[in-house]
């Protein structure tokens, strides 16, 4: 199976894409735009918005698991800084942050 | 529900002010996608790309799935260490043993300690570890439990009994994609020396999908 090279390491700070797209989409709406960590690679997956419409989803996207504090998701959050969310993420829908 | 008594028939139209209570033999309108299953599956029946003898064998595995599954994954890691061990590296491979297939997904085992809780949802949809668990219950598909498990999770584990202290993170899982979770709850104490089946009887559905601990 064709995959595309995976761009992240584990701890790298990276943003989700604030995008609009069409279609079978599986990143959540809560989280584009905000900024988390790389909890770890998954693996590579057939891209699911392509999979949605009976084609191949090849070459494959990389899957992380990216972490986000709730504080910064939400700004009411009622609970610890410690408290987190994660969340599975194609690597296309991810771009480097700071 | 209305304190008005009714003598007519349940089975009407109900747009005069007032509800019934469900009944389970009443008429109901199908919905869309409803309409939708119905006719690609006949379809798929009329064109022999699988018979209807596949669709019920296919439910009935479903339906033979439960939680039972889940709890002897569970009581097997509080038994055996190295079980454990390579339940937390490598689910998929480690209820393989136990002769459990993910299928396509893989499956990542999040263990409860004094310090951490885990709690799983599936914002999108469903995503649920059906090959463990079974079908996932009605409230884990509800729009409250997929929107305010990531928004106020701890509000919504009290609702479950669940209450949390301020020293112990709350790591919530978006089930997004191809993963499947499953939560390794914390083991009881005064459960010293029970057996694997006896402490397979403690698991619950809830406190493998985090809403809840296990209790003896």
């Amino acid at each position: 199976m064709s995959a595309v090279e995976p761009r992240f390491a584990p701890g790298a700070r990276v943003r989700v894409r604030r995008a609009d797209a069409p279609g079978h989409i599986r990143t959540p709406w809560y989280i584009r735009g905000q900024t988390g960590e790389i909890e770890r690679l998954c693996g590579a997956f057939p891209n699911p918005e392509e999979l949605a419409y009976n084609r191949p989803g090849l070459p494959a996207q990389p899957l992380y698991r990216v972490r986000f504090r709730q504080r910064e998701l939400w700004p009411d959050y009622a609970g610890p800084a410690a408290d987190t969310i994660e969340v599975e993420i194609y690597q296309h829908w991810l771009e480097p942050a700071r | 529900m209305s304190s008005d008594v009714h003598t007519h028939d349940p089975a009407h139209d109900h747009r005069h002010g007032h509800a019934h209570p469900p009944h389970a033999e009443a008429p109901e309108r199908l919905s869309y996608y409803q309409v939708m299953e119905i006719a690609v599956r006949e379809l798929l029946i009329a064109k022999s790309v699988f018979a209807a003898e596949d669709v019920r064998r296919a439910v009935e595995a479903m339906d033979a799935r439960d939680p039972a599954q889940g709890a002897r994954v569970v009581a097997r890691a509080w038994t055996d260490p190295a079980f454990r061990a390579r339940l937390l590296a490598d689910g998929t491979a480690a209820v393989r043993e136990l002769g459990y297939e993910m299928a396509t997904f893989r499956l990542l085992v999040v263990e409860n300690t004094a310090k951490l809780h885990n709690l799983i949802v599936c914002t999108l949809c469903s995503c649920y570890p059906r090959m463990l668990l079974g079908l996932p219950p009605d409230w884990y598909k509800s729009r409250a439990y997929r929107s305010r498990a990531v928004r106020e999770p701890r509000a919504v584990l009290k609702e479950f009994g669940t209450v949390l202290g301020d020293d112990v993170e709350l790591r919530v899982h978006d089930s997004t994609a191809d993963m499947r979770y499953l939560v390794l709850p914390e083991r009881p104490a005064g459960t010293e020396g029970w057996s694997e089946e006896r402490l397979a009887a403690l698991v619950g559905r809830d406190c493998m999908i985090g809403v809840t601990r296990c209790h003896v």
